[in-house]
This record gives C-alpha cells, sequence and structure tokens, in this order.
C-alpha cells in the first residue's frame, strides 16, 4: 500500500535534514544488535576490541548449542507457539461469532468481562495462576505454559470488530440457502476476516515465542522449558560472564524470528498495521 | 432465527472462551483478594485469616514505596517517549525518505526479539571500563560511568531498553493511521495555506488519536507487565534501585515463598490497572474523534 | 460333571500363573531406581560435561541405578526451582543447592538428615573425614543435614605483572588491610584526564554481596548470626567497621570503583586488565587458568584483625518423599562421588576445594598442587574459615543485608545508616522463629 504523495512532505534542505536526522536515529538503533552480532562471531578476545582484522569464528555458536539443550528448548516452543494459536483461533473466533452476531441477555456484560482481560493478563496474576495449575496438575507442562492464554481478549475484541464490518447481506443469503449459524460462520466470516487472522497469528505467535516471566514459574524441567527460559538459565550463572558466548545463544534463540522476519517483513509490518488500527 | 435459538447459541459459543477466562483471569483476581487477607501456608501450618495483616505490613514495607515510586516514574519516563519517537519515526518513514525500507527495518527489529535477548544483548552494551557505551563515551572524552550500578542512573538505563524495543512496535501503528489518512485532506489544506506544523497539529494529531490511545493502552500495561530486563540485568538493585511492582511480587512470592504477601501485593497492581482502564473507558467516550 | 468343574479349575489355575508370569519375570529384572537431583553451576568451566560423565561411571558401577542430573541454572535459581518442585508434590530425590539453604529446607519440611543412613563404622568415618569449616553449614540440632560437595573460600587474585610494574614484590600479596590499602594505592592508574585506566582493587557487590562482605567482616573480628540462624548481628561495631573499610576503598581511597560491581563480569575485568586485584571465588580458578593471558598470583584474604573468609558453595541435600529405594540409592551416589580420589578429581577439574583432607593427599592431587601451588591457597585459608552467613527465612534476610551493603556502597547511607536498617528489618523476619 504506497501512499498518495503527501503534499507535506519535505523538500530540499527540510528533506536533506530529516534524511539525516532519520539515518542517525536509525544507525543507533541498530548498534546494539550488529554489536552482539560483532561479538558472537568473534573470539572472546576481540569481544571488547572492534578491529577490523580480527577473524570470524562459529566457535562460540557451537559451544553455546552444546551447552544448553536448545533443540529442545526451540521444540517446546514451536509446540507452545502452535498450540497456544490453535487454540485462540478456535476460541476467539466463536466467542468473537456470538458476540457480533447474536443477541442475548448478558452479552453485553460478557463483552465487558472479556475486555477485562486486555488490561487484567495472565502475567499479572502469576502467585494465582501458579496455584490454580497446581491444582489441575499442569504443572511443569507446555500446556500449562498456554492455557492461561488460549482465551485472548485480544483476539475476541479484534474479531468481533472484524465480524460486525461484514455486511448483513453475505449473511442473510446464506442463511437463505439452508446454511445452519456455524456453517454461515465457516463459509462467510471466516474467510473474510483473513486479514485480521494473519495479523492475529502473528501477534500471537511472536508474544508467545517471546514470553518469559510466566513460563519461568510454570516450568521446571527440560522437558517443558520454552526457549526465553533456557537462555536466562543458561546466562545466569554465577560464573565470569562470556560475553562472546552469551550473545551467540542470544543470537541462536532469536534467529528464527529475525529470519522470519526478515524474509516476511512486507506482510508482518502490513498485518500489525491491520491489527491495530481501530 | 428466534430468540431462544439467538440465546442458546450465544451462550455455548462464548462458553469455551468465557470458562477459560474465567478461570485465568477473573477467579485467580478474586481469588487473589481472597488470599490477601490470610496468612502464608508454612511448613506444616496451614493458612488462617489475619485481616488486613498483609495490607498493614506493605504500607510499613519501604521497598513496596521503593516499587511503587519506581514503577510510576518508570511508566512516565517511557510512554512519553516511546510514543513520541514512535511518531516520529512513523512521519519519517511516510515521508518516503530514501532507505525508508532499511530504516523501518531497523526501528522495528528490537520489536520482534525476546526482552531476555534483549536485555542480554543491552547488559553487554551498559558494561563499564570496556563496555560498547563505554569505549563511546570514552572516545568523547566523557569520564567512566557504571550505568546499572549506580542508583542515580540504573531505573534510566533499563527506561532506554524499554523504549528502544518498544518504540518500533508502536511506530507500525501509527504508520498505518498515516497512511490511511486521505492525501485530500491535505491537499485542501495546503490551498488554506496551513503551514506542516499547523496541518499536523489540528488535523493530523486528532485524526491519529484512536491509534494514539491504542498506542497508550498498550504501553501502560507493558511499563507494569515487562519485568524480563529485571531479572537478567539488575535483578532489582542497586539497592532496590530498578525494583518494579510485579518483579517484587515474582520475588515475594518466588524466593521468599510468602504468598499471602504476594497477593496483597498483587491486588496494588490490579487496582492500578483497574483505574487505568476506568480512565481509558472515559477517554474513549469523550475525546477522540473518528473520520 | 466333575470332570467339568476340575478341567475349569485347571484353567483358572494356568490363567493365574500366566497372569503371574510377567510379574514375576518383572521380579526378576528389577526396574531401575531413578535418582534426580538439581545441579547448579556457578564456576566456569564444562561443569554439565562433568556431571554427566560421573552420573555415567556411577551408572557403570551400580547398573540398578539410573541417575538424572538436571542442570537448574544459578544457585538461587537451583533453591527455586527444588522448592517448587517439593511444593508441587514432585521433589527430586537429591539436590546440590547453597549450603546456607539448610534453614529454609527444613522450615519448609523438604528434606530429611542423613543421620539415619549413617549406621557402619565407614560410614561415620566418612562423615567425619569432611572439613570442619564446611560441616558449620551442614549440621544444626545435632543432625547432618548436607554434605559438602563444591565448596569454597574467597581468594585474592592479583596480577603479577602489574605488581612488577608498580615496583611491588610480585611474589608478596597483601598480607593486612592496610597493605591491600598501599598497593592498591600504588596500582591504580591515572590517565592525563583524570579518568582511572586501571583500578587497584574491585570487590564484586552485585547480587550476593553479603558472601564478599562476610569475608572483610570475619577479618575485622565481627560474626554475622548465631549458630541457630535466628538472630543477626548486623550493627554489632565490627561489622560497621567491615563496611566502613570497603566504602573508604572506594570514596576515601579511591582505587576501588564506584558503584556496584558486577559478579560476573570481575574475572573478564581482570582478564582485560583493568583491575589489579580481586576478591572473588576459589571455584573460578580453572576459568583464571584457563583465560588469563598474564602471570597472577592467588593469596589468601588479607587480614584486617585476623584472617578469615566465609566458606561458600553447595552441598547434596536428601529430600523426603523419596522411596526407600531411592533414598539409598541417592546415599550411595553421594558417598561415591565424595571419595577422596574423586573429590580431588572434581576440586581439579573445577577449582572448587576438594572437601576432604585426604583428597589433598591422594597422588593426583599432590601432583596438581605442584604444578600448579594457587590450587592450595583456598585450603590453606579453612582454618581461617567460617559458616557463611545462614538463617531462618534466609533468602529474605540476606536480601536485607545486600540491600544495606548497596546502599552504603553507592553513597546513598551511611555505612553504620545502613546496617542499622538491615539489622531492623533482619529482626522483623527473624523474631518469630526465637519462640
Amino acid at each position: 500500500m504506497s501512499a498518495a504523495l503527501n503534499v507535506y512532505e519535505p523538500r530540499g534542505i527540510g528533506r536533506a535534514l530529516e534524511t539525516a536526522s532519520a539515518w542517525l536515529l536509525g544507525a543507533l538503533w541498530v548498534l546494539p544488535l550488529l554489536y552482539a552480532f560483532w561479538t558472537a562471531f568473534h573470539a572472546p578476545e576481540f569481544s571488547t576490541r572492534l578491529s577490523l582484522t580480527a577473524p570470524l569464528t562459529l566457535a562460540n555458536f557451537v559451544t553455546a548449542w552444546q551447552a544448553a539443550p536448545f533443540a529442545r528448548y526451540f521444540l517446546n516452543t514451536v509446540l507452545l507457539v502452535s498450540m497456544v494459536l490453535a487454540a485462540q483461533l478456535v476460541l476467539t473466533t466463536l466467542a468473537a461469532y456470538a458476540l457480533a452476531r447474536f443477541e442475548f441477555p448478558g452479552r453485553n456484560m460478557l463483552f465487558a468481562l472479556v475486555l477485562v482481560q486486555l488490561m487484567v493478563m495472565p502475567d499479572v496474576l502469576i502467585v494465582e495462576n501458579y496455584r490454580t495449575m497446581s491444582v489441575l496438575g499442569l504443572k511443569d507442562t507446555i500446556a500449562g505454559i498456554g492455557l492461561p492464554y488460549m482465551a485472548s481478549a485480544f483476539g475476541i475484541f479484534l474479531l468481533r470488530q472484524t465480524f460486525k464490518g461484514v455486511p448483513r447481506e453475505l449473511d442473510e443469503a446464506a442463511r437463505v440457502e439452508g446454511c445452519t449459524p456455524l456453517q454461515v460462520l465457516w463459509k462467510v466470516y471466516v474467510p473474510l476476516a483473513r486479514p485480521t487472522y494473519l495479523a492475529y497469528a502473528l501477534v500471537s505467535v511472536s508474544y508467545h515465542w517471546n514470553n518469559f516471566l510466566w513460563p519461568l514459574i510454570i516450568t521446571n524441567s527440560v522437558e517443558a522449558r520454552p526457549v526465553t527460559v533456557g537462555l536466562q538459565v543458561f546466562s545466569s550463572t554465577d560464573q565470569g560472564i562470556d560475553w562472546s558466548i552469551i550473545t551467540a545463544a542470544t543470537l541462536l534463540t532469536t534467529a528464527p524470528l529475525l529470519v522470519a522476519f526478515l524474509l516476511f517483513q512486507r506482510q508482518f509490518v502490513q498485518s500489525f498495521m491491520r491489527a491495530g488500527i481501530r | 432465527m428466534n430468540r431462544t435459538t439467538q440465546w442458546v447459541y450465544g451462550w455455548l459459543l462464548l462458553l469455551p472462551a468465557m470458562a477459560l477466562l474465567a478461570l485465568f483471569t477473573h477467579y485467580p483476581a478474586l481469588a487473589n483478594l481472597w488470599h490477601s487477607f490470610q496468612s502464608t501456608p508454612k511448613g506444616g501450618q496451614p493458612a488462617t485469616f489475619v485481616g488486613i495483616d498483609n495490607y498493614q505490613q506493605l504500607v510499613g514495607d519501604p521497598i513496596f514505596w521503593q516499587a511503587l515510586s519506581n514503577n510510576l516514574w518508570y511508566a512516565v519516563g517511557t510512554i512519553p517517549v516511546s510514543m513520541a519517537l514512535a511518531l516520529l519515526m512513523a512521519v519519517w518513514v511516510n515521508d518516503r525518505i530514501p532507505g525508508r525500507g532499511i530504516l523501518r527495518l531497523a526501528f522495528f527489529t528490537p520489536t520482534i526479539l525476546p526482552m531476555i535477548a534483549v536485555a542480554n544483548i543491552w547488559l553487554f552494551f551498559y558494561t563499564p571500563e570496556y563496555g560498547l557505551l563505554e569505549q563511546f563515551t570514552g572516545a568523547f572524552g566523557l569520564p567512566s560511568h557504571n550505568w546499572l550500578g549506580s542508583k542515580s542512573t540504573a531505573l534510566g538505563a533499563l527506561m532506554v531498553v524499554t523504549v528502544w524495543k518498544e518504540a518500533g512496535f508502536f511506530m507500525i501503528f501509527y504508520l498505518a493511521a498515516l497512511q490511511s489518512m486521505s492525501p485530500h485532506l491535505g491537499d485542501a489544506a495546503a490551498i488554506e495555506g496551513a503551514s506542516r506544523w499547523y496541518f499536523f497539529r489540528r488535523v493530523t494529531w486528532p485524526l491519529l488519536m484512536p491509534t494514539t490511545l491504542f498506542v497508550l493502552v498498550n504501553a501502560v500495561i507493558n511499563a507494569f507487565r515487562l519485568v524480563d530486563h529485571i531479572v537478567v540485568m539488575t535483578r532489582g538493585g542497586p539497592d532496590n534501585a530498578t525494583e518494579l511492582l510485579l518483579f517484587y511480587i515474582y520475588e515475594i512470592g518466588f524466593r521468599f515463598w510468602d504468598s499471602a504477601y504476594a497477593a496483597a501485593l498483587t491486588m496494588v497492581l490490579l487496582g492500578i490497572l483497574g483505574i487505568v482502564a476506568l480512565a481509558q473507558f472515559f477517554f474513549l467516550e469523550r475525546k477522540v474523534h473518528y473520520q | 460333571m466333575w470332570h467339568r468343574s476340575i478341567r475349569n479349575a485347571l484353567r483358572a489355575v494356568v490363567a493365574v500363573a500366566l497372569g503371574m508370569a510377567p510379574v514375576l519375570a518383572q521380579a526378576q529384572t528389577p526396574v531401575p531406581t531413578e535418582v534426580s537431583f538439581y545441579y547448579p553451576v556457578a564456576v566456569g568451566g564444562p561443569i554439565t560435561k562433568i556431571i554427566d560423565g560421573l552420573a555415567a561411571d556411577f551408572e557403570k558401577e551400580n547398573p540398578g541405578i539410573k541417575l538424572k542430573p538436571i542442570y537448574s541454572g544459578s544457585y538461587q535459581d537451583s533453591i527455586t526451582k527444588a522448592l517448587t518442585a517439593v511444593k508441587s508434590g514432585e521433589p527430586p530425590v537429591t539436590s546440590i543447592l547453597l549450603s546456607t539453604d539448610m534453614f529454609t529446607l527444613i522450615d519448609e519440611d523438604a528434606i530429611q538428615p542423613f543421620d539415619d543412613l549413617i549406621k557402619t563404622p565407614e560410614d561415620k568415618a566418612w562423615l567425619k573425614s569432611f572439613y570442619p569449616a564446611f560441616m558449620e553449614n551442614s549440621q544444626t540440632g545435632g543432625k547432618t543435614w548436607g554434605i559438602p560437595f563444591q565448596r569454597s573460600t574467597i581468594v585474592l587474585y592479583y596480577n603479577k605483572e602489574m605488581f612488577k610494574e608498580a615496583g611491588l614484590d610480585p611474589n608478596r600479596p597483601p598480607a593486612t588491610w592496610k597493605e591491600m590499602t598501599e598497593y592498591a594505592q600504588k596500582l591504580t592508574k591515572r590517565d592525563a584526564s583524570g579518568k582511572v585506566t586501571q583500578w587497584g582493587v574491585q570487590i564484586p557487590s552485585s547480587g550476593f554481596p553479603y558472601w564478599l562482605f562476610q569475608g572483610l567482616a570475619i577479618q575485622n573480628g565481627g560474626i554475622l548470626m548465631n549458630a541457630a540462624g535466628t538472630q543477626t548481628f548486623y550493627d554489632k561495631p565490627e561489622v560497621i567497621g567491615a563496611l566502613r573499610y570497603w566504602v573508604d576503598l572506594v570514596k576515601k581511597y579511591k582505587v576501588h570503583p564506584e558503584g556496584i560491581v558486577e559478579w560476573g563480569t570481575t574475572p573478564k575485568d581482570f582478564f582485560e586488565r583493568k583491575v589489579a586485584m580481586v576478591w572473588t571465588t576459589t571455584g573460578n580458578l580453572t576459568n583464571f587458568k584457563t583465560n588469563a593471558k598474564m602471570d597472577f598470583g592467588v593469596a589468601m584474604l588479607p587480614a584486617g584483625k585476623q584472617r578469615g573468609s566465609p566458606t561458600g558453595g553447595g552441598n547434596f541435600y536428601l529430600f523426603k518423599k523419596s522411596t526407600p529405594a531411592q533414598r539409598d540409592a541417592a546415599f550411595k551416589f553421594i558417598k561415591w562421588v565424595t571419595t577422596p580420589q574423586r573429590a580431588a578429581q572434581w576440586g581439579i577439574d573445577t577449582g572448587y576445594v576438594a572437601v576432604r583432607a585426604d583428597a589433598w593427599a591422594t597422588p593426583v592431587m599432590k601432583q596438581y598442587v605442584e604444578g600448579f601451588p594457587p590450587a592450595a591457597v583456598a585450603r590453606d585459608q579453612l582454618p581461617y574459615a567460617k559458616a557463611e552467613l545462614s538463617t531462618h527465612d534466609n533468602q529474605r534476610v540476606t536480601k536485607a543485608l545486600n540491600d544495606g551493603l548497596q546502599a552504603a556502597l553507592t553513597g546513598t547511607k551511611t555505612p553504620e545508616q545502613a546496617m542499622q536498617d538491615s539489622q531492623a528489618q533482619s529482626e522483623r523476619i527473624l523474631r518469630t522463629y526465637r519462640r
């Protein structure tokens, strides 16, 4: 979606100044990340010396990979985000459909209750949710990490908005053809909400990939630990911190997201944009 | 569809989501309130009702007040700055300056990284003597400074990290809003002889209000929710200078295992979030202009 | 007719016998006893590999036991994880946790003492063979709750090259506080603009400054807590005096970096030649040996009124709720891994102090010490070592001290004020345990 020529765009000196400032800010912005790359790809002696002739090495990545079961951590994370996303897509679709297209007493109250979760996220209620998980016997499992998030208020909110925007004529047309409400949902609403689904999926995946505090509390063993907790356990040793290895491990854990982002930049950005502007 | 069918469908469709929400949001909030009036079970002794003991302890706890004050300063320090920077970035990228694709990438990348990873990188960055920041300031002849190790700058240092991570995220929303603005508005204003600043103040800014509100809400929630960087960088120190509410709750609940006190602290946090929610609700009704 | 009933009876018997067969068969091939344990890594070195190696060796000699070592991060992470597991009803069988967590674990009803298992004369002799300094944090109320495994003391690492440059004898490390101050003043270098390019001495103060501080306190003749773990003495003059010395190094003599010094980066600061003398654990010895690219020495901590250092490090604990088979298997493993030979090897591989005197007499250790004398410094310091700060509700009571130390070091409180506040906080917490 390219912007039409904005008549207020700067020209001449103004444009040059603006470009320079933007570039400066951009450079400052990537600096820490570039520094991390530098340290990860060079031997420890060069981690703080920025000489251009320093030899590149992959040894840090190898050491980091072998020092902790990152493969297992990645598997756990992938399982976690997939599980959460799948559940969220189903649950939020059903709930949004109900809130958008059905009239029943208590609808507004229930919607208000849903909105509570926008502010009061499970992250804030760690002490109680931990207790609940013990009772349910789901401590130290991947399901235990994901369960509190599966009913996503944000998702319900977005989808309700989107469903409300679907013209009633399509709904009625499908109904006339003899579809049950669920069939109408599947045939009419879901396809039309695809952009929202995509946007929401990206938000959800990146949120849960990066989630840390709740998984830290609820998991105890390697079998359930996601990659964020694995990284912290790995780099929290009270030993002498070896930055080369820690930055290598950090880059390892963020590599999948970074690569995915670089490849799907446009879609990523566009979907985030579509998700928010309401 | 008759009313009963609507009724049945409505409730059934909502049921799974509401059940989970009730279990992990509504019930815990209420249970938390209940537990904040009890004592912590320890060893063989079960919890007993202690009335407002935990709250009295809270009021008399200097670390709690420090954490609260830190959190408020932290919110004040990160929210406006990250929003302003986000808007600025969005305006620049929208102005189609050369290299804007790369710029957009540069601004947005910190957002997709986990805060834990970001914290590690910045911890390295801030290392006194030979961290990159030290080398930078040293090159300009500035004295060495232990950013994370001194009470006056530790919280500020963490705020910088947060802004770095969040601004790009907000930029995207502003960018979307800017790009969805009709160019006719600009044309009309230019014909009237409005300056760029005037156009921004009287046309663009009000139209961005929904986005600003959305971004504001997000920023506020994150200011109270995101404490990952504290876990890695300062663990609340030096001397509680970077102790934030949720981190304190985590320490009390999962390092000291004092679950009753943690419940009382959580109630304070819920109270703050509740106030913000109400404020947002009222704002929504009044000040927002829609096209 | 009776044919049929007999036939039916026979059928029943056969069926039962067939049903029993797998059970009987299983009794012949026993299911291995599984012993899970958490272990932290708090010192540099490939600890995970070494632990896995030890586990594999033990399993080879004991085919009926399966060890399951679980790496759990830092000491603080490990106690959190262990207690989390206890509270969720699935405790590990044993774990290596800080010796100072003893009271907390007892209060949480998580561990059982070893005394019931130590019956034979060999076992009793084995228990007596550990250094008394390490047993101080391992016993209370007449019972033994922990077995020393990876124990340490604080030592002083110093850069011999920098000593030479400053005109100091590289083989004479500072023996008293006065000497340390004087040496540090000679060793602190500033550039033309007054910015320090090389610090004289640095004592880490991030995370758990109480440990390093305890060294200073003992050296000044103070003790931080009573043996029962129900009282602290943060505001005694000797303790305040120790803190004042530390603050003076920063503010008065200006030989010590300002603000909070990070524990994790202190060795690297040394390797990067940013500081001439550092206080850190002997457990970092192998780390220094591998990565310090200059001639360095290791010394006992300097004496104030006396020499002294807290002990540090982790013990093996035995958790409740394990089956007798698991308990015995764990005990077997603990005894196996603390034989003189293995204790010596563990000390060599990691830099921890071998926990028993006869480990130091083994040929492999003697040879190691001959080739690398600094390895014996921590051991020689043991006569001066005292128990590490350990009380009920340990995490909270040490946090009170940590906060006070950090306040004094960053200049927001005077040493007196800081320690008095810490003591007041600690009193509030420990009061309930004194009934």
